[in-house]
């Protein structure tokens, strides 16, 4: 695959989970996700299956455990909250350490924190496995909508394009003496920013034209191959399928749910 | 008897619709794999006429066709296919995330699929010598290398007529040399659209200026960039100490 537009979290080697079509990733990942999101949070050897199954599939794309443990504390905001909740939870409490806590506490802030790091584990195995391009052809051999995939192709493209072209106005701006340190010198960016929007409006408008002299009527066309076969779907799936089981055993197996 | 010309432009027309009178009414005709440049000061209406020749532009008056298909509604999806164009800046010409994709929306669009496909993209790239950057962002490549990439687009869909605006701006003096090199193998009909008159002598032996909207002079290169006055009537001018007369010398010697 190409070099040229590979994304910071996206680890470039090969592996078998690397050549997974991207439509199979996506659907694996999100399914994933929401069945460990559906199981009861009591069932703590769940939780642990589930990851379980996640140090495989790390495993077999060669995913270090360490790059993964760095970029999972990008979750962290999200779960401060859970870390109030035993000391404020409602019902009754248990001593630890001389703090009392609250057991429904206790387990909510389990719930938000073992289901989301699971499935912000489950996204960055598929970010640090699929290029940004192959996202978007998954996306659009799962029928998103086209305008939805056309938008984030370009987006890959000028985001680039327009972030040259901002670097190179604030050189400018530099070069002319700007030197920005209070609020009111906010004028020039601002005034850089409304310039940036402009151009890539025109930009917009040129590039629209230059597409239509090759052809285009609304739609781009299918570049790419007809994408995952059974064996792909079944390698893919295989992933959800083990979160289904350990799902179903919690909800149907033995010992009592607390209500 | 000749061949039915390539382009035949006639009593073109434009005005935009802020009454800006862009085109007073262009005749033109190019044969053929005849290479002729289009030359003008800013603002004398080439990128208008430009818009014209593959009806991206045609509610003025006149007729515009090409190798004898009127550029009208029924078939634009055709003559988009004769006449490539290559705009100013290939930043707007190449919106794919990679190379080998933006050169495959042209022929793509046309119902070209799988090997078909792919062979054509190999053979555009092949013919401006960036095959080896099939598989790149735009963003990584040079400007001169965009630009070469941006005639690939174009290339791929086999145009009849090749279409160049300002194809010689922002390059440097190697990367001129290699797109003329490119340009001057390709076996289609070239309209080179530029205010570079050294380029227009090296790559094309007739030239037109357009000023005003009006096609001002029409003849060989040579003759028109000898006649200072003329060149002063249109904004035109010469690279200080050019000489045109030992430029054709010295193309002559060199068998272009």
């Amino acid at each position: 695959m190409a070099a040229g537009h590979s994304h910071p979290l996206h680890l470039a080697h090969d592996s078998p989970v690397h050549r997974l079509a991207p439509e199979v990733k996506i659907v694996a990942s999100v399914s994933f996700t929401v069945l460990v999101v559906l199981t009861p949070r009591e069932r703590f050897w769940a939780f642990a299956a589930d990851l379980l199954v996640l140090a495989v599939v790390a495993g077999l794309a060669r995913v270090p455990a360490r790059w993964l443990a760095t970029r999972s504390l990008i979750e962290l905001p999200f779960v401060v909250l859970a870390v109030l909740l035993p000391l404020f939870g409602p019902g009754p409490h248990t001593e630890w350490l001389g703090v009392a806590l609250s057991v429904e506490g206790l387990l909510g802030a389990w719930n938000i924190l073992a289901k989301g790091t699971l499935g912000v584990l489950a996204s960055l195995l598929l970010a640090a496995t699929t290029q940004h391009r192959d996202l978007i052809v998954g996306l659009d051999r799962l029928r998103a909508p086209a305008v939805v995939t056309q938008i984030a192709t370009f987006m890959l493209r000028y985001a680039e394009v327009l972030a040259a072209e901002a670097r190179r106005m604030r050189i400018a701006r530099l070069s002319r003496g700007y030197d920005p340190r209070f609020l009111w010198q906010a004028y020039a960016f601002a005034t850089g920013a409304g310039a940036l929007f402009l151009r890539a409006f025109e930009r917009g408008e040129r590039g629209y034209l230059a597409m239509v002299s090759r052809g285009y009527a609304g739609r781009v066309p299918p570049l790419y191959g007809p994408g995952a076969g059974v064996a792909g779907w079944l390698t893919g799936m295989s992933v959800p399928t083990v979160a289904a089981v350990v799902l179903a055993v919690s909800l149907f197996g033995p010992g009592r749910l607390v209500p | 008897m000749t061949a039915a010309p390539s382009l035949v432009l006639e009593d073109v027309r434009y005005t935009y619709p802020d009454g800006q009178v862009a085109l007073r009414g262009v005749d033109l005709s190019l044969a053929p794999g005849e290479r002729m440049a289009l030359l003008g000061p800013n603002g004398a209406g080439k990128t208008t006429l430009v818009l014209h020749l593959n009806g991206i532009l045609r509610d003025g008056c006149g007729r515009v066709s090409v190798a004898g298909l009127d550029v009208a509604p029924p078939h634009l999806a055709e003559i988009r296919r004769r006449v490539g164009i290559v705009f100013q800046d290939p930043d707007d010409q190449l919106f794919m995330p990679t190379v080998a994709e933006d050169v495959a929306f042209g022929p793509a669009n046309l119902g070209l699929r799988g090997t078909a496909l792919s062979a054509r993209v190999d053979e555009a790239l092949e013919a401006v010598g960036m095959a080896a950057h099939r598989d790149r962002a735009p963003h990584h490549l040079s400007f001169g290398q965009r630009r070469r990439v941006a005639v690939a687009t174009v290339l791929a869909m086999r145009p009849e007529v090749l279409v160049l605006d300002e194809p010689s701006s922002n390059l440097d003096p190697a990367s001129r040399r290699e797109l003329a090199g490119i340009l001057r193998q390709l076996p289609v009909t070239l309209l080179l659209v530029t205010h570079d008159l050294p380029y227009a002598v090296e790559l094309c032996p007739r030239a037109a200026i357009l000023d005003d909207g009006r096609i001002a002079a029409d003849g060989p290169t040579a003759r028109l960039l000898a006649d200072a006055d003329l060149l002063a009537r249109h904004r035109l001018e010469l690279p200080y100490g050019y000489d045109p007369a030992l430029a054709m010398a010295q193309l002559a010697r060199t068998g272009q």
